[in-house]
């Protein structure tokens, strides 16, 4: 296997808009995103709450039917019927954030991981290809690849009777099962104890070691991308702002934004934190220029006074990150973009 | 006399189906302008332990030891004068806070309740210009009192729980994962506004939490449990960094340096799950899951014992005073170096 070939999953121009009710202005989810996921990468889409990140990572799923641009697989894009979808997600699994939550309380874990086989009849389709296999053989299968062994012992339990961990790997199991090229994993470790949390984080990358899985990992926790991602993408209010290797992001951050982020982490004491004021602003009201200036830190501190660029970062528009390259930022201040 | 001292605290709730010890003593105490941490994974103890503070256990739970809050023992006063003592001497910050605020009423009255029923000679108006002076403390405007909760976002709401706990005055604060479910940024602005409140109204702050760097950055000191004990404390920043237990160092390890190169494709966990507390492994509790366990470990349960001038562990193996958390590190790098390798085999 050989990461990094071929762009399996992308999204080109991509916008999703939210309708507002009542008069208000439509919500701008994604405005404007260029994406790819390579083959057998670890992509991690960082932001904060109310970004985006989400709504990219559905209308990747096709939950989410983008307002403009398209979402393709592997050179063909995305058709929205019933049929095209099925297969498409046979192709493209979603780990959810909460594994509590994911999972139907009455359910075996046999039935959980066993239900994705059935909804795209996976035995029917190996038999047909000439593979002898049953149910029981590709459940199995499943829960030992996420680490549950032996698988048998869990058969029959129930999702009270597992701890966070195992939960958590039982949704993974069932992702698995339906053998995807490409897992979109939302939060996966957020709502597990510290100790679970690099268990899970080590078996990501060894479902990408061992079977050349691609995935996207959603998250706010820059701590989780360099533990495990290739690539990182930052957005903010629909855009991304910067995208490179982990190493050029995180080591030499080029946008304010992310500079502001990384200084949050609480590890990191070397950097002055830069405590950003406000929250994520209302992608109904999109500001002009830069969409970060009003609590861009450059601007506060007369960093973009000084390279004369005040009056682009409050009215010109920036471009849209093209996908691939290399490490760019999508900011005004010189030699960032 | 510090403002919160636990001494030897043991919780055990009572059931049909077996007893559960979830505290099995602790000792602790916090000093006016001073802020401890808490941390361990779930069912470790450390939410029980806080609800003793204020006698909110639940009614099957039975407390040894003593808790004593202004040096007056919480678990055995009279319950009136318990419930004097509760929002004016101490209050919580629960877990999931942001659930716990009433969808229907707005968050003014909702502050301004406990006020009124505290001091029954406050007046509605006075009530009012104290809910916004409390609101301008926690960093809010004070018109939005008028809000509801839905039109807030987590960080607010959670700012607006400060508040609540603030809202009688207390000098001590317990606060049960406050930033859990909020995210980094928001995390660093409630964390900032808890240690300026401590240190301009000269709180005391017992902070929970599983995430060790949290406490790391906020606390001046930190206590780890485990299984309903503590297995290691000491000041903050030192133990963080050098971390002198095999499970302070997996919880160190669980939350990488940004930028180190040990990390790299490297996350450490912990293999397995925390014990039932109804059958506690044989000798140290922690042994069936420590990546030094050894023979000894299985039969004899260390007691927690000072370690150099200002450190406590409960470790057979931690006399040598090593770094459990580069340790841990040095094991998982060589898995990761390997898969450096494999990577840019690959790649070539």
């Amino acid at each position: 296997m050989t990461p990094g070939t071929r762009d399996l999953l992308s999204a080109r121009q991509l916008h999703v808009t939210f309708p507002g009710r009542g008069g208000r202005p439509d919500a701008k989810g994604v405005d404007g995103v260029d994406l790819d996921v390579e083959s057998g990468e670890i992509l991690a889409l960082v932001g904060e709450s109310g970004c985006g990140k989400t709504t990219l990572a559905r209308s990747l799923l096709g939950l989410e039917k983008p307002s403009g641009g398209e979402v393709s697989y592997d050179g063909s894009s995305l058709a929205y019927d019933t049929r095209s979808l099925r297969s498409y997600r046979r192709r493209v699994q979603l780990v959810m954030q909460d594994p509590s939550g994911a999972l139907n309380p009455r359910h075996s874990v046999y039935e959980s991981v066993a239900e994705g086989l059935r909804i795209h009849r996976v035995v029917d389709a190996k038999r047909t290809a000439g593979e002898q296999v049953t149910e029981t053989e590709l459940v199995s299968r499943a829960l030992s690849q996420a680490g549950l062994r032996p698988p048998e012992r869990f058969f029959l339990n129930y999702p009270h009777e597992l701890s966070g961990g195992q939960r958590q790997r039982v949704v993974i199991a069932g992702a698995l099962a339906v053998e995807p090229e490409v897992i979109v994993a939302d939060e996966p470790v957020s709502s597990l104890d510290a100790s679970i949390r690099g268990e899970i984080l080590a078996l990501l990358l060894k479902l990408r070691d061992e079977l050349g899985l691609s995935v996207l990992v959603v998250t706010h926790d820059l701590g989780l991308a360099w533990n495990i991602a290739d690539r990182i993408a930052v957005m903010y209010l629909g855009r991304i702002v910067e995208v490179g290797t982990t190493e050029e992001v995180l080591s030499s951050p080029r946008h304010p934004y992310t500079r502001a982020l990384l200084s949050v982490v609480p590890e990191i004491d070397q950097i002055e934190p830069i405590v950003l004021h406000g929250e994520t602003p209302d992608p109904t009201r999109m500001p002009s220029g830069c969409r970060f200036h009003p609590r861009c830190p450059a601007l506060l501190d007369g960093t973009a006074a000084e390279a004369g660029i005040e009056a682009d970062c409050t009215s010109r528009q920036l471009p849209v990150l093209t996908a691939g390259g290399d490490h760019r930022a999508a900011c005004w201040l010189p030699g960032r973009l | 006399m510090a403002l919160l001292e636990i001494d030897d605290l043991r919780v055990t709730y009572r059931a049909s189906s077996g007893d559960m010890p979830a505290v099995r003593g602790v000792t602790l105490s916090v000093a006016t302008g001073e802020t401890v941490g808490i941390a361990g994974e779930s069912g470790c103890g450390k939410s029980t332990l806080a609800s003793t503070v204020l006698r909110l256990q639940p009614k099957n739970a039975e407390v040894g030891g003593t808790v004593l809050l202004d040096g007056q023992d919480v678990q055995t006063m009279r319950w009136g004068h318990l419930r004097a003592m509760r929002w004016n001497d101490a209050a919580i910050v629960f877990q999931g806070a942001l659930h716990s605020l009433n969808p229907v009423q707005r968050i003014g009255d909702q502050i301004a309740e406990p006020i009124r029923l505290h001091d029954a000679s406050v007046s509605k108006a006075q009530a009012a210009a104290r809910v916004g002076e409390l609101l301008e403390q926690v960093g809010l405007p004070s018109a939005r009192a008028a809000a509801y909760p839905h039109q807030l976002s987590g960080g607010q709401k959670q700012r607006i729980m400060i508040a609540l706990a603030l809202a009688c005055r207390p000098r001590l604060i317990v606060a049960d994962e406050p930033t859990t479910a909020l995210d980094v940024m928001v995390q660093a602005q409630v964390l900032d506004l808890l240690t300026d409140l401590v240190h301009d109204l000269g709180l005391g702050l017992l902070l929970i939490s599983h995430d060790l760097s949290v406490l790391g950055t906020t606390c001046d000191r930190v206590l780890v449990m485990y299984a309903g004990r503590v297995v290691e404390e000491g000041p903050a920043d030192r133990l963080f960094d050098h971390p002198l237990h095999p499970y302070g160092g997996a919880l160190a390890a669980a939350f990488p340096r940004v930028g180190d190169p040990v990390a790299r494709f490297a996350p450490i966990g912990l293999p397995g799950d925390p014990p039932d507390p109804r059958d506690l492994p044989p000798g140290c509790a922690f042994h069936p899951r420590c990546a030094l366990g050894t023979d000894i470990c299985t039969r004899t349960d260390p007691a927690l014992e000072p370690l150099g001038i200002d450190r406590q562990v409960a470790c057979l193996h931690a006399d040598e005073g090593r770094d459990m958390k580069l340790l841990l590190a040095q094991r998982v790098a060589q898995r990761s170096q390997e898969r450096l390798a494999q990577r840019a085999e690959a790649t070539s």
